[in-house]
């Protein structure tokens, strides 16, 4: 992307943390992958009672992992697994093997709890390093880490591998805005580690103060932990006047550095070397050819502590794995779609929430309230796509309304692949409840 | 010349074209003109008021989609071919008209005509050329 260039403090595109693994061809990589998998299948099929009863129930053997092809007979791993599991059952290594524990927000239930041996540390330590090369981060930057220090694995997983490049950390941890700002500017931070909304919590804030945000010295920005789009992308560097890196990770797998992108942009590299991707049917759990959109797959085929066999992420997303322009070879994921509980499927086609706001926000540029409506009417689906009218999308005159409503209905076809109906409603006509689950009404009963 | 409409969006369902009248009786706006497009599902409401502002911002404040448009009001003698010899005006002089409606004036020998058009200015000048009688916003607000 042509923004990287116009910035004068520039990132170098060309640097690699650990060129070696991060360029194996392919051959190598899959040999690599196959000795650490069967390994890896070995060790919990020993070791976690959770995987025993699961082989036992498929009448599979460790033995009978052979090639990478015979992953799909794997089963699954499910948050559910590990909620069942709590806190230890999961774990590979007795407790005096695991030197940190870290914990995912437990949003129903109880929490998940996650270990890591000495070896996981610093396996993590060199991913995190990798993404944040890639990212353009360097042993001359001022690493500003704004994500909380606790349980959840962000902020220590960022900490550690700034360091390991031999950038200087500030371990700032997250709110006070206004203290961020004043620690950015008087010790001159060059790279903000924070979540994309909380980037933009600080141009709000910088905003308000009016100061300058080329006056700061902030270049880089890694922003992860929450899915963030392509216009939030735009939005922070034009008023952050910085660099805005995608990162992806999840603390099942490990935390932040299972991916990470380059210069590049074009999708985020998975560390094939530690984690084997495949996209599945959210439905069916059926594996999807190469460059299907469908749920991501993750296995651990280093970790000790804590190893996951074909994790069930819920997040939607693509895989590509042609030669990137940097030089790496591992695949690259796509920016994440949405969960697979937020998808729907209309007349066959699997449909997110999250294409519709995409295409609401490019053709008007701007994010209107909307509600989506699935009727069958006969034995066919009908997606219905009501749209709260602003001042922006409304227009005197008949004809430019309508052309606005067809200019929406053609673009949502085009990148849907299924066609949907758009009304426009009066602005508050629908109820103001967080989160997405709220604006989706399936009258089909199925 | 020139007179201020302001443009509301109205679902089209039961009882909201009368809350926009009731939110504008309240408050002692005086409607002076109007026209309704419509289509199935939603129309465009189309006002000349005695208080402009004051109609924009108390429906914004109940909650609607309101613009502000402004538009030409043209007198013309009220008998057959009145309406006729302006927009044979604006035809001769190539002026594309975006909408119009019109009411009769209370006296009962004029009628007024609300013209929209995508370019107010060159409509202005070729109507005025012919000395057909452009009506200052003024006259239609204390009408």
């Amino acid at each position: 992307m042509d923004t990287v260039e116009q910035i004068s403090n520039a990132p170098e595109k060309g640097r690699i943390w650990d060129p070696v693994n991060e360029c194996l061809d392919r051959q190598e990589l899959e040999a690599l992958q196959l000795e650490r998998l069967r390994s890896t299948v070995r060790r919990v099929f020993d070791k976690v009672p959770c995987y025993q009863d699961k082989f036992s129930l498929l009448g599979l053997q460790a033995g009978d992992i052979r090639s990478l092809s015979d992953l799909a007979k794997l089963p699954f791993t499910t948050k559910e697994d590990l909620r069942l599991n709590y806190p230890y059952g999961m774990f590979a290594v007795p407790l005096k093997e695991v030197v940190r524990i870290h914990s995912s927000s437990g949003t129903t239930g109880k929490p998940t709890v996650v270990g890591y041996s000495r070896r996981d540390l610093q396996t993590w330590t060199d991913i995190v390093a990798r993404f944040m090369t890639a990212a353009g981060v360097t042993e001359e930057d001022i690493v500003h880490i704004a994500f909380g220090y606790g349980l959840f694995t962000g902020a220590f997983g960022l900490h550690y591998g700034a360091e390991r490049i031999g950038a200087s950390v500030i371990p700032m941890s997250s709110g006070n805005t206004e203290k961020q700002l004043m620690i950015m500017q008087d010790y001159r931070s060059t790279a903000l580690v924070c979540t994309p909304s909380y980037a933009l919590t600080m141009a709000d804030k910088l905003a308000r103060q009016g100061t300058d945000p080329a006056s700061l010295a902030l270049r880089i920005g890694l922003f992860g932990a929450e899915p963030w789009s392509e216009e939030m992308r735009r939005e922070i560097e034009s008023r952050m006047q910085i660099i805005a890196t995608d990162n992806y990770g999840l603390s099942e797998l490990m935390g932040p550095g299972v991916a990470g992108e380059c210069l590049y942009r074009c999708g985020m590299h998975i560390w094939e070397d530690h984690f084997i991707p495949e996209i599945i049917d959210p439905e069916t759990g059926e594996v999807l050819p190469e460059g299907s959109i469908g749920e991501l797959v993750l296995t651990s085929i280093s970790k000790e502590a804590f190893p996951m066999l074909r994790f069930r992420t819920r997040d939607i997303t693509r895989l590509n794995y042609s030669k990137c322009d940097c030089g790496r070879t591992h695949v690259r994921m796509q920016k994440t779609m949405g969960r697979t509980d937020d998808m729907l499927i209309i007349k066959g086609v699997n449909v997110f929430p999250s294409q519709i706001e995409e295409v609401l926000f490019q053709v008007e540029g701007c994010e209107p309230h909307y509600q989506l409506v699935i009727e069958r009417v006969g034995n066919m689906d009908v997606l219905g796509v009501q749209v709260e009218v602003n001042e922006k999308i409304f227009f005197d005159e008949m004809k430019k309304q309508r052309a606005f409503v067809d200019r929406v209905e053609k673009r949502l076809a085009s990148i849907l692949g299924v066609g949907a109906k758009v009304k426009l409603v009066e602005p508050t006509s629908m109820p103001r409840h967080e989160g997405k689950a709220n604006r989706i009404i399936d009258k089909r009963h199925l | 010349m020139k007179v201020q409409q302001i443009s509301i969006f109205i679902e089209n369902k039961t009882g909201r074209l009368a809350e926009v009248s009731r939110v504008l009786g309240e408050q002692g706006v005086n409607i002076r003109a109007l026209s309704l497009a419509d289509t199935s599902d939603f129309g465009i409401l189309r006002l000349i008021v005695d208080q402009t502002e004051l109609a924009r911002e108390v429906l914004k404040k109940e909650g609607f989609t309101v613009s502000k448009t402004e538009v030409i009001a043209v007198e013309v003698p009220d008998r057959p071919l009145g309406l006729h010899s302006i927009l044979d005006i604006l035809d001769q002089g190539k002026v594309n008209v975006e909408y119009m409606y019109a009411f009769v004036e209370r006296c009962g020998e004029n009628a007024v005509i609300i013209f929209r058009f995508d370019n107010l200015e060159e409509a202005i000048r070729v109507l005025t050329a012919s000395n057909v009688h452009v009506l200052p916003g003024e006259r239609i607000y204390g009408m």
